[in-house]
């Protein structure tokens, strides 16, 4: 599945969507950041409830397909910014972490 | 490619909010050069986990990379307050990294192992009170 069709999806907005044509493939859920980095796979979808700027330079150098804010948060006003600017897309869900993960097992 | 291409950042300490800049940049410089995306994901990973290290655990420092035929060698160096004891900060879960980075997810202990991970080759040399060079090597 398309980012951009994750974006379209009820329950979750996009807030920053400037690369809409990559793939989602699998997910990690996951806030401490070098796990992260060391776990997620190039093309997963990252759930996170962490939304500070460092969430940029990780979803670049760890290649995700896009990062899914769970439970409503949103992100600090430069994340948008750098998100764009970085070509990261970020995807708020006003959902917990796991039932994003149980929607995207459907979808993807 | 024949010959060595080399790059130098200065990493600012202290500043997490341009934190990582000179990891996103070689992976730039690195795909420029048209090396491949498995081998620029390992040096950009590794690479970003050494750095933060600089920027909060030792007020920042200097990292360059050289290119040459056989790979990518990363060498991170600070005049921090050095590691005590290098295997223990080795292990998984170690951590020494203070709340308020914890607050914004870092501090799980990962990113060293991480650093082993995704490399060939990784030294560290640390003197405490004088500072820690890091060296890897992702080969070709
Ligand atoms: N450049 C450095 N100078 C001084 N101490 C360091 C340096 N790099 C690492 N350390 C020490 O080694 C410990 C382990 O580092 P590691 O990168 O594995 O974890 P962390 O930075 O604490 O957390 P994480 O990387 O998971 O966010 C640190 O907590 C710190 O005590
Ligand atoms: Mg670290």
């Amino acid at each position: 599945m398309k980012v951009s069709e994750l974006a379209e999806t009820e329950g979750f907005r996009a807030i920053a969507l400037p690369e809409p044509g990559r793939e989602i493939e699998g997910c990690y859920i996951g806030d401490l950041l070098s796990w992260v980095m060391g776990r997620a796979r190039e093309g997963n979808a990252w759930v996170t409830i962490m939304s500070n700027i460092n969430i940029a330079a990780v979803a670049s150098l760890a290649d995700v397909s896009c990062v899914i804010l769970a439970e409503g948060v949103e992100p600090d006003a430069q994340v948008c910014e750098t998100a764009l600017a970085k070509g990261i897309n970020l995807i708020t869900a006003g959902l917990p972490a796991y039932e994003v993960a149980v929607k995207l097992s459907g979808m993807i | 490619m024949g010959e060595s291409l080399a790059f130098h950042y200065e990493v600012d300490g202290g500043d997490f909010t341009s934190a990582g800049q000179a990891s996103v940049k070689i992976k730039k410089n690195l795909r420029q050069l048209g090396v491949d995306a498995e081998t620029i994901r390992r040096v950009s990973i590794a690479m970003y986990e050494g750095e933060i290290n600089m920027v909060i655990h030792a007020n920042g420092g200097n990292a360059d990379v050289i290119v040459d035929d056989t790979g990518v060698t990363i060498i991170l160096a600070d005049k921090g307050p050095g590691i005590a004891d290098t295997e223990k900060a080795m292990e998984e879960g170690y951590s020494t990294a203070p709340d308020n980075v914890r607050s914004l997810g870092f501090g799980a202990g990962m990113g060293l192992p991480n650093m082993k991970r995704y490399t060939d080759d990784m030294k560290i040399e640390s003197v405490l009170g004088e500072g820690t060079t890091i060296t890897m090597k992702v080969n070709f």
